[in-house]
């Protein structure tokens, strides 16, 4: 971010980055229920301010490894919306060709190295990205993101190993909402405070309110500062909700509709928003052009995946391997 | 004349790793005791003093994550060796090989590729029982978007590691672990090796053994001793297990007429079952018999040497079973 920008102005950037994820993602469930995305679709709505704080600690140079809930981390990386939402519609413009679909987001110059819907599976590719830095005498941060379920599975404490024992700079992004799909955290881990997790491995760590986007920005910063530092890993745990349910098929029995309403007077976008009115910084005309720039940029990116033409059928084998000329 | 000398086909291995480490900066070798134990096998005997810890790093026991980390070093600009012990350790490390390394490319419609190495141990012979000696290559050649190979020898034991290096894909090397000992010859010179295609490696006009890796060897001995009854066996090394060289294998076949594939691996859902299909598929009018198959039992191996050995495949059996081919 750059410097000449006043706090203000940095807080609507934020604003307005949380925005267009929850846009986005609305327009997105309403395309999967009339058909025109399928397959899974796990929605970020409640969590965005996790995304668009941690983003703010990384530089263009950094590497990011997502989950199959990664299109804000794909938006904030700065891929537009119409690659995502031609993707998800499996269209030859998508990012990936439609091969991937909403789970499998990568993109090049987003250094965006996937999503990965192999719950912990790529926390060991994280390692490996910055194990290559590190190597390479590359000054770069690779920052892993994924769910508190991942922290029960064992990739979690090999990759937290490794990347402690060979001093690698990976942020461990988790992003604790609480549960994974229906199980609670407390019904799946022995000690649910997760930065005690780390400690066993030499891993720094902190706590933030994932609901709060400028804390998230600011123990994210001093996340990466640490990382820049030492070389070494950090875990930086978001504490979040997600207010939907887990993918576009989950009646939901595992928790309270209080529970949500709750979180939901939480919410992020919400939150700074009412914070930034009452700085006199956002009048309703802002505001109202705000969601006007983003129902815009939503509704093209609409229009382009609906135009977009599908990857031929010939081209099916392609990319199984590497074309060998050329 | 090639000036040729001794070695075996655990230092021809050695070699290839060497020759690799050597040539490119980017090339480095990880794993389970490849440094200060010198590898599992002692592949890696001597690379440590030669290269250091950066180059030829021990990893803690995390099959998943150092192979994953693999992954991410090869995406990141590396090219690294990954060494799993064994084949039946790579199943810790199945989700990374077959969810990631496999996937990437298609999965990102070409922006990422993996130039990514694994070398594993294979096989029995060994008498280290069910969790140490099986043959499962064959699952893994079962696997689009990777490529399996398996040297049976000398020359493929040094030589296959470099273009599997250049290759812009994830290759698996898969080592006979009986092999390691073996004794034979290379030319001083090193000479380039391509990672695909099958090779002939005995001619034959009667029947097609079509084999790899250990079993090679036992056909090619099949071979020898069949000779001596008058019946010439061809003798193929298919060395590359994905993708199979269809052309050779139904080139052969459509001489001799007669198929016996011997693979250590189960025959059930198998590479051999996979070959037999593509004989029938291609070759069906070309055949004067039914394929035949010798593959391992369909048991655990076994630790006893008397069960072991009868779960192999053996030489007799190879013999018995050609004989009974063209004798009917
Ligand atoms: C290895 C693996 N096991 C199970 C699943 C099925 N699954 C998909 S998402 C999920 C829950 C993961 O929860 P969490 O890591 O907290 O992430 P969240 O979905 O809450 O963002 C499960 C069990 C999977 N995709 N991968």
């Amino acid at each position: 971010m750059s410097k000449q920008l006043t706090d203000l102005e940095h807080d609507l950037a934020l604003l307005r980055q949380m925005l267009r994820i929850r846009r986005f993602e609305e327009k997105s469930a309403e395309l999967y229920s009339a058909m025109k995305i399928r397959g899974f679709l796990h929605l970020y709505i409640g969590e965005e301010a996790v995304a668009v704080g941690v983003a703010e600690a990384l530089g263009a140079e950094d590497a990011v490894v997502a989950t199959y809930r990664e299109h804000g981390h794909a938006m904030v990386r700065g891929m537009s919306m119409r690659a995502i939402m031609a993707e998800m519609y499996g269209k030859l413009d998508g990012c990936c060709r439609g091969r991937g679909g909403s789970m499998h987001l990568f993109g090049v110059k987003e250094r965006l190295y996937g999503g990965n819907a192999i719950v912990g599976g790529g926390l060991p590719v994280a390692v490996g990205l910055a194990l290559a830095d590190k190597l390479q005498g590359n000054n770069r941060v690779t920052c892993c993101c994924f769910g508190e379920g991942a922290v029960a599975e064992g990739e979690f404490h090999e990759s937290m190993n490794l990347a402690a024992l060979w001093n690698l700079p990976v942020l461990f992004a988790c992003e604790n909402n609480l549960y994974a799909m229906g199980t609670a955290l407390e019904l799946s881990e022995s000690v649910t405070n997760l930065t005690e997790k780390t400690a066993g491995y030499g891993v720094p760590s902190a706590a933030v309110d994932g609901m709060d986007v400028v804390a998230v920005e600011a123990a994210a910063k001093q996340a990466v500062a640490t990382i820049r530092q030492s070389g070494g890993p950090y875990f930086l745990e978001s504490r979040t909700y997600r207010f939907r349910a887990h993918s576009m098929f989950d009646p939901e029995l595992y928790r309270s509709k209080d529970e949500v309403e709750q979180w939901k007077q939480r919410c992020p976008i919400e939150n700074l928003k009412t914070q930034l009115q009452q700085q006199g910084w956002l009048d309703d005309a802002k505001w109202a052009a705000l969601e006007k720039e983003v129902a815009d940029e939503v509704a093209d990116a609409v229009a382009f995946a609906e135009q977009s033409d599908w990857e031929p059928v010939e081209e099916l084998t392609r990319f199984v391997y590497s074309d060998r000329e050329g | 004349m090639t000036e040729t000398r001794k070695t075996t086909y655990r230092e021809a291995l050695n070699e290839g790793l060497r020759e690799a480490l050597q040539q490119d900066e980017r090339v480095f070798l990880m794993g389970e005791d490849v440094g200060h134990y010198g590898g599992c096998f002692a592949v890696s005997k001597g690379l440590l003093e030669e290269f250091g810890p950066e180059r030829i790093r021990d990893t803690p026991l995390s099959e998943s994550t150092f192979t994953g980390a693999g992954i991410g070093a090869a995406l990141g600009g590396m090219r690294p060796i990954v060494e799993i012990m064994t084949v039946n350790f790579s199943l810790l490390a199945l989700d990374q090989i077959m969810n990631n390394a496999a996937t990437y490319l298609h999965m990102s419609g070409g922006l990422f590729n993996v130039p990514l190495v694994i070398r594993m141990a294979t096989g029995g012979g060994k008498q280290l029982a069910a969790q140490h000696s099986h043959s499962l290559e064959g699952w893994y050649a079962h696997i689009p978007g990777i490529k399996v190979l398996c040297p049976a020898t000398m020359e493929d034991a040094r030589g296959m590691l470099w273009p599997a290096l250049l290759d812009p894909d994830p290759v698996l090397i898969f080592e006979p672990a009986v092999l390691y000992p073996m004794e034979g010859t290379l030319p001083e010179k090193p000479t380039p090796v391509a990672i695909e295609g099958a090779k002939v490696l005995h001619q034959g006009k009667d029947l097609s053994l079509i084999s790899y890796g250990s079993s090679l060897h036992k056909s090619l001995a099949a071979a020898e001793q069949l000779a001596g009854e008058g019946i010439a066996a061809e003798v193929i090394d298919l060395r590359c297990l994905r993708p199979l060289d269809d052309t050779t294998i139904i080139g052969s076949v459509s001489k001799t007429h007669r198929a016996l594939i011997v693979d250590e691996g189960w025959r059930s859902g198998s590479l051999s079952a996979e070959i037999s299909a593509r004989i029938m598929e291609q070759a069906f009018y070309q055949l004067d018999a039914p394929v035949e198959r010798v593959c391992s039992a369909e048991v655990p191996m076994p630790y006893a040497k008397h069960l072991e050995e009868a779960a192999l495949p053996q030489v007799e059996t190879i013999v018995a079973t050609a004989r009974r081919m063209l004798n009917g």
